[in-house]
């Protein structure tokens, strides 16, 4: 015991001085040493790498220096929980000594990043695509950014479309039962309910892929679907509705109609043709900023990227030029607590690569435009076109944040406009 | 177990000198994020090494009691957000939250009293798959998906909790006293009659032990155990959510324990040291894409190579270079 | 609530049923010869679909094999779950027989890296088969109305595997081997039968089982990665409840826990998939062995 005992001992401070020597020399007025954390392992991977392709064209752009310093990434990569994202977090800070932070990839970690931000001095973490309301919304915290939009804001416009374009005066919605959904679903209902149309919530659990039992307790008199759900589920639900012969329209969430869905072949092709939704990207879009965008990432990644850059290329690439434009109004400089360098990014207005205005709101979230889209066949494949848009969304919806906040968190109950029976 | 001597408690007190004094030397990322991580981690894989070794349980439900602790000590903590209806200080909330996992403990034992070896570890993994589903569904109490936030832990000292210093003494001290408090059980005559259970229940039967009971007891301990880990889990990770017991977490935990070894409560915090390592440092050496193949590739060559864990191995070559190899074996065997 | 509704909800409880039988009988069998705990079963059902796919998806767009792509996919998915699953035993679990915590801890290091693998050959896209012409579309049932073919041929054929199976462990002599090697395996070897053999086909056989279920299971729900822990959860819940190595055990605790799914999702929503969890502890409690399971001797 006392041997093994030493040997252990003897071996981690080996390991300790190894990692000194490696990590030791770090110089004050060296490069500026940007973290980030995507996800690059498991069911969200592909995200995340779409995410780094994004980052990696907003750094080449400037050469990897800005205000006459360098700019040094180091990547990381979480699994999607809020555990490994502070984990990953705490090396960029504390042991590679990054001065800032983009990401993260999903909610939950985004809420974990916050509340880690919060016992920061002199650091910055700027979101990289998480969508969750409470990041920003509830309790913010002073040194974290995000300048995407979120889950609640992505909807605006739709419920006003469904009820006055499309007629619609009963919806039957296929939620999944988990925050995010919450979000998106208070986001559509806020005005679709206003305006008098009624809803019949069909909850199911995240990663639910056999959706029968649920179509089967449609109402008989709904006009049309309302689908919250993810890329795989969003596919089960639609190929199960086929299956049994539905043939009412579909109103999808902002993350139905991704790459998953779009590109997979099958019986869900005909009813997923003409799905309206709203979001803050369309694949389609004639806005010469996304032109631009597109043409670049086709150029720079080839047949290595997707076919058009995702909501989470997107998201880090918009919070990336955010970072990059003030880090070049201060000139480069993080002295002083990075205060000069965090009001240049409070302050910051720009224009996303969809062409949306950007700027952030006292809590420092984006205020952005929203896009309404719907499939189309562009020559054999599908993909969203945007064909409408609500600008200047905030994330209180144009309300006052106390007004706002008095509605309640989102959640399986709220809001609720049930049909008459 | 045999008794300590002389020898492995100056071989304690040396350890725990040297831990002590870590802060002297290292810098705080490593005193937090290494030893300060392994060591909490390291609680909750002791209660599955003490489970194992001196039971012979493998039980997968360690995670969970530690998750139930964590979500106690969360719900009932005065920082949390959203703030929760049971909101009371620190000091009351960790106790509680420790009485939970430990009352938790006990109705796993329940559950699983008259399973063992690969059914226990079916059963449990199928417990601990379930609770955390529940925590996931659960709005009311659990706050779902995004789980309980800004459960920063007390202040000691008027110092804040995440303080490097204070976060690694508290670490210190609760694997210090939960693995002495494993070497301590293990040698009372409760401990003793685990042992006697683990080697042949029906003897242990026949001379008149209540079996069922002993068993039951040793999950409420190892619940106990499991429990403090979960509090101090929570509180490096500023709060807890479905993910921190799930499937991943939980494997997680018996990774640690089995590369570790075991065969020794101290093999715990060696896995968990050694998973620690691994996990911060692996992604810049072998990039970040394949970090479950290297982790899962050094568990597999563990367990085909030396079942008993690092500890194990360390042993065995202490035996090989040392003079009287047999008689060391010899011992471990009949321990 | 209709009878027409409440018929629907059955019967797909009872496909869905269907589909877990297909799986779990792979993992009892392994289970009923070898004691064996094949914790990458799920991954199994992992490999048969994806290989089952990247064979089938070229296929399905050229024009002279698209329509016999499904068929062939299920083949490749079969033969490729087979082959993994038979050198998992020769190669790593066949030498340490009758160590069956060690061999557990084999099968989840296993799968933690079959996982990682699969990500890295196939990348991270979740995809499905689509369902070949002949099993497409709705049926006209009585009183439920439309239905789903595919569903009822899940049915159908889960039926001819667990007929399949009664037959190969009832009637040939591999399945006197294996039903003697249950009750006693020393003996078996004793009286001259090359165990590690028989034990190398069931473990492939059970393999093969997890690689339909895999291209049946992706036919019927999309495939992303994370199923595997999915249904290796469903394998265990299934046979804990309906007793260990048990072929009716299995084919029983797939259909309880296939319609408490389904029923799970229409009456509570929220805790449905808590609800397959309550129903294993409540079997524990009461059945320890599980539904039809034998006393362990």
């Amino acid at each position: 015991m006392l041997i093994s005992r030493r040997k252990t001992v003897a071996w981690a401070m080996g390991t300790v001085a190894a990692m000194f020597a490696v990590t030791g020399a770090l110089a004050q007025d060296g490069p500026i040493r940007i973290g980030s954390i995507t996800t690059l392992e498991g069911p969200f991977a592909t995200g995340g790498q779409d995410a780094y392709r994004a980052m990696e064209m907003a750094f080449e752009a400037i050469d990897y220096t800005v205000g006459g310093r360098q700019i040094e990434w180091i990547r990381e990569s979480s699994n999607a929980t809020p555990d490994v994202a502070l984990a990953r977090a705490r090396k960029l800070i504390e042991q590679d000594d990054v001065d800032i932070i983009i990401g993260p990839l999903s909610g939950a970690e985004g809420i974990a990043l916050r509340d880690y931000s919060r016992t920061l001095e002199g650091k910055t973490i700027v979101n990289g695509s998480s969508g969750a309301a409470d990041t920003t919304l509830r309790d913010p915290s002073p040194n974290f950014f995000r300048f995407n939009t979120e889950g609640t804001q992505w909807m605006a416009g739709l419920g006003t479309y469904a009820y006055e374009e499309m007629g619609s005066r009963h919806v039957a919605l296929v939620a999944a039962d988990y925050a995010f959904p919450y979000a998106q679903v208070f986001g559509f209902m806020h005005e679709y309910c206003e305006l008098g149309g009624a809803v019949t919530k069909l909850w199911s659990p995240l990663n639910t892929t056999d959706f029968s039992s649920i179509i089967a307790q449609f109402p008989s008199d709904v006009d049309a679907v309302v689908l919250i759900q993810g890329g795989t589920d969003a596919l089960a639900f639609l190929t199960q509705y086929a299956e049994v012969g539905g043939d009412l329209p579909i109103i999808g969430g902002s993350i139905t109609a991704d790459q998953t869905l779009l590109s997979a072949r099958g019986p869900h092709q005909s009813l997923m043709e003409g799905m309206v939704a709203a979001g803050p990207i369309a694949d389609l879009n004639e806005d010469p900023n996304w032109q631009d965008f597109v043409a670049r990432y086709r150029e720079r990644w080839g047949s290595e990227g997707f076919d058009s850059p995702s909501i989470h290329a997107v998201n880090y690439y918009t919070n990336t030029i955010a970072v990059i434009q003030a880090l070049e109004e201060v000139g480069g400089d993080l002295s002083d607590n990075q205060q000069a360098f965090q009001a240049a990014l409070a302050s910051a207005e720009f224009t996303a690569p969809t062409g949306a205005n950007v700027a952030l709101d006292h809590n420092r979230q984006a205020i952005s435009d929203i896009f309404l889209t719907r499939i189309v066949n562009d020559g054999g494949t599908m993909r969203t076109e945007a064909f409408g848009r609500t600008e200047n969304v905030s994330q209180t919806l144009g309300m006052e944040q106390e007004a706002f906040l008095a509605l309640g968190s989102p959640s399986r109950d709220n809001p609720d406009c049930p049909p008459a029976r | 177990m045999i008794m300590m001597t002389t020898r492995q408690w100056l071989a304690t007190a040396a350890g725990v000198a040297i831990l002590l004094s870590l802060p002297l030397f290292l810098p705080n990322f490593w005193l937090v994020n290494i030893f300060g991580r392994a060591m909490v981690y390291g609680v909750v894989a002791l209660s599955l090494t003490f489970l194992a070794h001196y039971g012979g349980f493998v039980s997968l439900a360690q995670t969970m009691l530690a998750g139930v602790a964590g979500y106690a000590v969360a719900m009932m903590a005065p920082t949390a957000i959203p703030l929760g209806p049971m909101a009371m200080p620190y000091y009351a909330a960790i106790p509680l939250a420790v009485l939970a996992a430990t009352i938790a403990g006990a109705i796993v034992g329940m559950i699983a009293v008259n399973t063992r070896e690969i059914y226990l570890l079916m059963i449990t993994l199928a417990l601990a798959v379930g609770f955390s589903l529940f925590a996931q569904s659960n709005i009311t109490w659990f706050r779902g998906y995004e789980g309980i936030r800004n459960i920063v832990g007390p202040e000691i000292m008027g110092l804040p909790f995440r303080a490097p210093l204070v976060f690694y003494y508290v670490a210190l001290g609760v694997a210090v006293s939960m693995f002495l408090l494993v070497l301590y059980v293990v040698r009372t005559p409760f401990g003793l009659v685990l042992q006697a259970i683990r080697d042949s229940d029906r003897r242990a039967a026949a001379i008149g032990y209540y079996v069922g009971l002993h068993r039951i007891a040793s999950f409420a301990l190892a619940g106990f155990i499991a429990g403090w880990g979960g509090v101090l889990i929570t509180f490096y990770n500023i709060g807890i959510t479905p993910s921190s017991i799930g499937l991943w977490a939980t494997v997680a935990v018996l990774i640690m324990a089995v590369i570790g070894g075991l065969g020794h409560p101290l093999g715990a915090f060696i896995g968990a040291l050694i998973y620690t390592v691994m996990d911060t440092f692996a992604s810049s050496i072998i990039g970040h894409d394949r970090f479950n193949t290297l982790i899962g590739v050094v568990f597999l060559a563990i367990v085909l190579l030396s079942p008993d864990g690092v500890w194990g191995f360390g042993k065995r070559l202490t035996a090989a270079v040392g003079k009287a190899p047999q008689r060391t074996v010899d011992r471990e065997k009949t321990s | 609530m209709s009878l027409q509704f409440i018929l629907t909800v059955t019967l797909n409880g009872l496909t869905l049923a269907a589909l877990y039988f297909i799986v779990a009988s792979g993992f009892s069998l392994i289970f009923g010869l070898m004691r064996t705990v094949n914790m990458a079963h799920g991954s199994l059902y992992m490999v048969g679909a994806y290989v089952g796919f990247a064979v089938y998806d070229p296929l399905y767009a050229s024009d002279v094999w698209a329509s016999h792509a499904w068929l062939i996919g299920v083949v490749a998915g079969i033969l490729a779950a087979a082959l993994v699953g038979l050198l998992m035993q020769v190669v790593l679990l066949g030498w340490m027989q009758g160590q069956e915590l060690r061999q557990a801890l084999v099968t989840i290091g296993l799968s933690i890296i079959i996982a990682d693998q699969l990500l890295f050959l196939f990348g991270g896209n979740p995809f499905r088969f689509f369902t070949p012409e002949l099993l497409f579309g709705p049926t006209e049932l009585p009183v439920i109305g439309r239905y789903p073919i595919f569903r009822l041929f899940q049915v159908v054929l889960a039926i001819a595997v667990g007929i399949g199976l009664w037959l190969l462990l009832n009637k040939t002599k591999l399945g006197i081997v294996v039903r003697a090697g249950v009750d006693d395996r020393q003996m078996l070897a004793a009286c001259g039968v090359n165990v590690p053999l028989v034990a190398a086909t069931v473990f492939a056989l059970g393999a093969a089982l997890a690689g339909l279920g895999g291209v049946i299971g992706a036919t019927a729900q999309p495939m992303a990665l994370g199923v595997d822990a999915r249904f290796l959860l469903m394998s265990l819940v299934v046979v804990i409840v309906g007793g260990m190595g048990s072929i009716g055990g299995t084919a029983l605790g797939a259909l309880l826990i296939g319609l408490a799914e389904q029923w799970g999702q229409v009456l509570f929503p929220t805790y449905s998939v808590i609800l397959t969890f309550v129903i294993m502890a409540t079997v524990l409690a009461v059945w320890p062995q599980g539904l039809l399971g034998r006393k362990p001797t």
